[in-house]
């Protein structure tokens, strides 16, 4: 009961964070929960594993938007840094690499940072592609994080 | 119909702030010491930075105390519920020799140094990087947190949102160990 108590408590001093410490956070109503997401655009990391090591020609294009600092660490291979999709100057890095590519370009992103229904970044980066009008763009499902959802089990990675 | 008076927008800040206080609520799948464990049993990598205050912070020198490192970040909202309570620990169990160290993951230090403020954290924080998080078996997911004991050698790590309650204990009886 204590427990709940201070998460509660700490969850309201999150939103009150969350709201004042960037104008442009309140104006945008960033960051957007992943759960907003439809299940339809989720792929599985399986499924995009399996895309990877198959010969198909259109392979997709892979934004990692979450943080800097952990796609230096491991991400997945091909993948590239399209900036953190709960902050303004990420998105707008996310809308330049995306600028000029056809609207039917498969795009999958991902971020991992964080348990799923706690991930600040995919919601945001989903909605401006979706948004853009593009209408092939899948978010990578990691239900934890990316070390446990797909470093662990031995998926590709880079460096 | 008291409802008639919000406005559309209202509803909408009413139902974005209603599911983030609801997200934590919602019990996770994982939490406790998962990932990899390599790091517990050996000796905690060593590492020389300048926190956040503009004092060094060099963990070699932190030993015969008992060391909560927490690596964390801004945009992480499970980090942000346990920081209170790791400043609460610091003040506690400081007397026992409690050292916590925050090293944030945050690709800047300007959030970082807002939120700190903002949550009274007067525990030392450092700005992490890749090299860092890769020293400690790849920082891949946060939060994360180890324990350190007195000798240096990491005795704990707790990865995701993890109940207190459990930290706490192997933090206790790391103090209670000499």
């Amino acid at each position: 009961m204590r427990i709940r108590s201070i998460t509660t408590m700490g969850s309201v001093a999150v939103i009150a964070f969350l709201l004042i410490q960037s104008p442009a956070h309140a104006q945008s109503a960033l960051p957007l929960a992943a759960t907003t997401i439809p299940s339809t655009q989720l792929i599985q990391p399986e499924e995009l594993k399996a895309i990877l090591n198959s010969t198909r020609p259109a392979q997709p294009l892979i934004l990692q938007v979450g943080s800097r600092v952990m796609f230096d660490q491991a991400h997945i291979p091909s993948a590239e840094y399209a900036g953190s999709g709960s902050r303004e100057d990420g998105l707008d890095v996310l809308r330049h690499r995306v600028k000029t590519l056809a609207k039917s370009r498969f795009i999958v992103l991902y971020c991992g940072c964080c348990p799923w229904n706690r991930c600040p970044n995919v919601g945001g980066a989903f909605k401006t592609l979706s948004d853009l009008g593009f209408t092939n763009v899948k978010v990578l499902y990691i239900a934890d994080n990316f070390g446990n959802d797909w470093v662990n089990k031995g998926y590709p990675v880079a460096h | 119909m008291r409802i008639k008076c919000f406005s559309g927008t209202k509803i909408l800040a009413l139902l974005w702030g209603f599911t983030f206080l609801l997200v934590p609520l919602v019990p996770q799948a994982s939490a406790q010491t998962s990932g990899t464990q390599s790091l517990v049993g050996r000796r905690a990598p060593q590492f020389v930075r300048r926190d956040l205050s503009g004092h060094n912070l060099d963990l070699a020198r932190l030993h015969g105390k008992v060391v909560l490192l927490n690596f964390w970040a801004t945009w992480c909202a499970p980090c942000q519920i346990e920081m209170p309570m790791f400043a609460r620990w610091q003040e506690q169990y400081g007397p026992q020799q409690l050292a916590v160290i925050g090293i944030s993951m945050d690709d800047d230090s300007e959030p970082v140094r807002r939120m700190i403020d903002a949550q009274h954290i007067d525990y030392p924080v450092a700005m992490g990087d890749a090299a860092l998080g890769k020293r400690y078996g790849g920082v891949l997911g946060l939060p994360l947190t180890f324990l350190i004991d007195r000798n240096g050698i990491v005795r704990a790590k707790f990865q995701g949102e993890t109940d207190p309650g459990k930290i706490e204990t192997s933090l206790r009886n790391l103090l209670a160990s000499h």
